[in-house]
C-alpha cells in the first residue's frame, strides 16, 4: 500500500533541468537509493515526491497522486529526513518528536494521550527514552540523527525519504544509523527511499539503487549490477576498485591515479 | 557505537505509564503564580501611587462598592472613589492591556519571523500610528468622531495601513514564501510613513511637542473609553496568539520540514501577524509607540525560563503587563506632578534589567 511510482517526472530550478522525464518504482517494503554524482538530482526527485518544490509529470504513492492530497494527508503518507535537520535550541527530544504528530492534528489541535503514546514509543524504540528530556543543543551527532529518524516516525507515514542519513557522521555512527532504519523499515514495512553518497553503504543496505546523472537515470538494479568499476568511472570519473565481499555485499574503493 | 532498535518485550518490561512523557514544555506553576504575583503587585502600587494619598482599605472598598451585596459606597470618599474610578483604575487596566499585549505580540513576530529581534513594530506599526496620529495632531486637534478623540483612531487606522501595504508589498514580491521579503517591505514602508511624518512635523511645528510627547508613549488621558476602545482588539490578538502556541514552536524548524509535516507556514504567518498587528495598532492608538516590552520581555522569559511558546506567551501577558503598569507608575511619579514618557521608561529601566539577565545567564540561547 506503500509504493511510490515516478511517471515522466521532471524538475527544474529558474528554468534550468534538473531531473528529466524519470520514470522510478519503488515497491511497498523496498529500500531504494539514489546515487550518482553532485547535481545529479538526488535530493531534488525527494523534494520533489515530499512536493517541496514543482514538478511536471506524476508522482503516485500507494495508488494516490501527490498532487491530489491536502499537506496533512500527504505528510500522514510521507515523512522526510532531510540532510541535515534544523534541531532549534533549547527544545527537548520530546517535544521535537511529539512535533512528528503534527499532521494527525487539526490546525489548531493539541495532542492526545494518543500521540504522546506513540511518542514514548518511538523515543524507547530508538533508545532515546531516558534522553526526553534533554535539550537538542546537548545532544551528540549520533544523539541527533537518532532524534531526527524519530521524528520523522513519529509521523507514522509508510513512506520515509532520507537525505544523505550519514552525512557528517563517522563510520560507527554511519553504520548505526543504516543499521536501524533497516531494522526499522522491516519492523514497520517503511518504503524506503535514500539519496546516499557513500557508494559502498548504498550497496550494502539497499535493496536497489538508482545512479542518476544529470537529473537523468542511467542505470537501476541490484548493488552487483549497478556498481560496476566502467560505471563507477563513467559517470563519477573516478577510478575505484569494486571488491565483492563473499556475501557480505560490494566494496567500492576509490584508488589513486 | 551501537543502537538498535528495543526488542517488544524490552519494550514491555521498560514499563511506566504509557502516556507520561517526560521532556514536554509545561507552563511552570511556580513562573505562572510569580506572573500573577508580580502582576498585582504591580497593579496595587500603580493604583496606590499618586499626588493624593489614598489607602489600600479605601481602594478595596471601592472596588467591592459596585457590587450588589456590599454595600460600602457610602464609606468612601466620593471624592477619592472618583479618583480610583476616573484616573487611577482605567490608567492601570489600561496599562494592563497594553503591556500584556505588546510583549505578546513581540514573541508571536519573533516566531513567525524566526528573528530574535522582531518586535511588534517590524511591518511598520509604530512608522503608521506615528503618521496617523501626527496628522491628527497637526490637522484636526480637538477633534472627536462619536465621543472618541481623533488622534487614537488615526493612529490605528494608520498602524492598520501600514502593515496591510507591508503585506501586500511583501506578498507581491516574494509571495510570501520568505519572512525576509516581508520584514524589508516593513522596514521600506516604515521608511516611507517616516518620512511624511518629519515633513509633516517641519511644517506644522506649533504642534511638533504634541506630537513628540505622543510618539514616545503615554498613557495619560487613559479612561475607560479607552479601555473599551482596544479591549476587543487585544482579547481576539492575544487569544489568537496563545491558541497558535504549538504552531510557533513548529516554525522553528526548517522550511522544509515544517512543509513535511503538512504545517503551512503561510497561513500561520498570515494569521498571526494579523493578530499580533490587531493588538498593536489597538495599543498603540491609545498608548503611543511604547518601545522595548515586546524584546525584552519575552526574551527575559526566554532565558529565565524556557523557549518554549507554551511557556513566552502565557508568561508574556503577565509579566509584559506588570511591567508596564511598573513604568507607567514610574513615569508618573519620578517628577511628579509633570510626567515622564512611558518609552524613556520602559528603555530606561529595560535595557540595564534586560543586560544583567542576559549576564547571568551566559551561554542560554536567544
Amino acid at each position: 500500500m506503500s509504493s511510490v511510482v515516478l511517471t515522466s517526472v521532471s524538475v527544474g530550478y529558474e528554468g534550468r533541468p534538473v531531473v528529466r522525464d524519470l520514470d522510478l518504482t519503488v515497491a511497498s517494503g523496498e529500500w531504494l537509493s539514489l546515487i550518482g554524482p553532485n547535481g545529479a538530482g538526488k535530493t531534488t526527485i525527494l523534494r520533489a515526491i515530499a512536493r517541496l518544490v514543482p514538478f511536471q509529470g506524476d508522482i503516485v504513492i500507494g495508488g494516490h497522486p501527490v498532487t491530489g492530497l491536502s499537506s496533512r494527508n500527504l505528510a500522514r503518507g510521507i515523512a522526510m529526513l532531510v540532510q541535515e535537520p534544523q534541531m532549534p535550541a533549547g527544545m527537548t527530544v520530546a517535544q521535537y518528536v511529539l512535533l512528528g504528530r503534527s499532521p494527525h492534528l487539526g490546525y489548531l489541535g493539541r495532542e492526545s494521550s494518543h500521540d504522546r503514546r506513540v511518542v514514548k514509543d518511538v523515543l524507547r524504540r530508538l533508545a532515546l527514552d531516558e534522553l526526553a528530556a534533554r535539550s537538542l543543543d546537548k545532544l551528540s551527532g549520533g544523539e541527533r540523527q537518532r532524534a531526527a529518524i524519530a521524528r520523522a516516525l513519529a509521523q507514522g507515514a509508510p513512506v520515509l525519504l532520507i537525505d544523505e542519513p550519514t552525512t557528517s557522521l563517522d563510520v560507527g555512527r554511519q553504520q548505526s544509523v543504516l543499521e536501524l532504519i533497516d531494522q526499522l523499515r522491516h519492523e514497520q514495512e517503511l518504503t524506503v527511499i535514500a539519496a546516499m553518497h557513500e557508494l559502498t553503504l548504498a550497496g550494502q543496505y539497499s535493496d536497489r539503487l538508482a545512479l542518476l546523472v544529470e537529473g537523468r537515470l542511467v542505470a537501476t538494479g541490484t548493488a552487483a549490477q549497478v556498481l560496476t568499476e566502467p560505471t563507477i568511472s563513467a559517470h563519477y570519473g573516478a577510478e575505484v576498485r569494486v571488491i565483492d565481499m563473499n556475501g557480505s555485499g560490494t566494496a567500492v574503493v576509490p584508488v589513486r591515479r | 557505537m551501537t543502537v538498535g532498535v528495543k526488542p517488544a518485550s524490552a519494550r514491555r518490561l521498560a514499563g511506566g505509564s504509557p502516556t507520561l512523557l517526560r521532556g514536554l514544555p509545561r507552563l511552570p506553576w511556580i513562573w505562572a503564580a510569580a506572573g500573577c504575583v508580580a502582576l498585582l503587585l504591580c497593579c496595587a502600587i500603580g493604583v496606590l501611587a499618586g499626588p493624593v494619598h489614598i489607602g489600600l482599605g479605601t481602594v478595596a472598598r471601592a472596588l467591592l462598592a459596585p457590587l450588589p451585596w456590599f454595600g460600602t459606597a457610602s464609606s468612601i470618599d466620593p471624592g477619592q472613589a472618583n479618583i480610583l474610578w476616573s484616573l487611577r483604575f482605567p490608567r492601570v487596566v489600561l496599562g494592563v492591556l497594553v503591556g500584556g499585549t505588546l510583549a505578546v505580540a513581540g514573541a508571536a513576530y519573533q516566531g513567525v519571523f524566526r528573528n530574535p529581534l522582531a518586535d511588534p513594530y517590524l511591518l511598520g506599526a509604530a512608522a503608521g500610528a506615528n503618521l496617523g496620529a501626527t496628522l491628527a495632531i497637526a490637522f484636526a486637534p480637538g477633534t472627536s468622531v462619536s465621543g472618541i478623540n481623533i488622534v487614537p483612531l488615526a493612529a490605528f487606522v494608520g498602524a492598520g495601513a501600514a502593515v496591510a501595504g507591508a503585506y501586500a508589498l511583501g506578498r507581491s514580491v516574494t509571495g510570501l514564501r520568505s519572512a525576509t521579503g516581508l520584514i524589508l517591505a516593513g522596514v521600506a514602508i516604515a521608511t516611507f510613513f517616516n518620512s511624511i511624518q518629519s515633513y509633516v512635523q517641519q511644517t506644522q511645528t506649533s504642534s511638533i511637542r504634541m506630537v513628540y510627547s505622543w510618539i514616545l508613549g503615554r498613557l495619560v488621558t487613559a479612561g475607560w473609553d479607552d479601555v473599551l476602545l482596544v479591549l476587543p482588539y487585544v482579547a481576539l490578538s492575544v487569544a489568537v496568539i496563545f491558541l497558535h502556541r504549538r504552531l510557533l514552536d513548529a516554525l522553528t524548524l526548517g522550511e522544509d520540514e515544517i512543509t513535511s509535516l503538512g504545517i503551512s507556514t503561510r497561513r500561520i504567518r498570515l494569521i498571526v501577524v494579523v493578530a499580533a498587528t490587531l493588538g498593536t495598532a489597538a495599543v498603540v492608538a491609545v498608548g503611543g509607540t511604547i518601545a522595548f516590552v515586546g524584546i525584552i520581555i519575552p526574551h527575559t522569559i526566554r532565558l529565565l525560563v524556557g523557549r518554549s511558546y507554551r511557556v513566552v506567551i502565557p508568561l508574556s501577558v503577565l509579566f509584559g503587563a506588570a511591567f508596564l503598569v511598573l513604568a507607567d507608575t514610574a513615569a508618573r511619579t519620578i517628577v511628579a506632578p509633570a510626567e515622564l514618557p512611558i518609552g524613556v521608561i520602559t528603555a530606561f529601566l529595560g535595557a540595564p534589567f534586560f543586560i544583567v539577565v542576559m549576564r547571568s545567564t551566559r551561554g542560554a540561547p536567544l
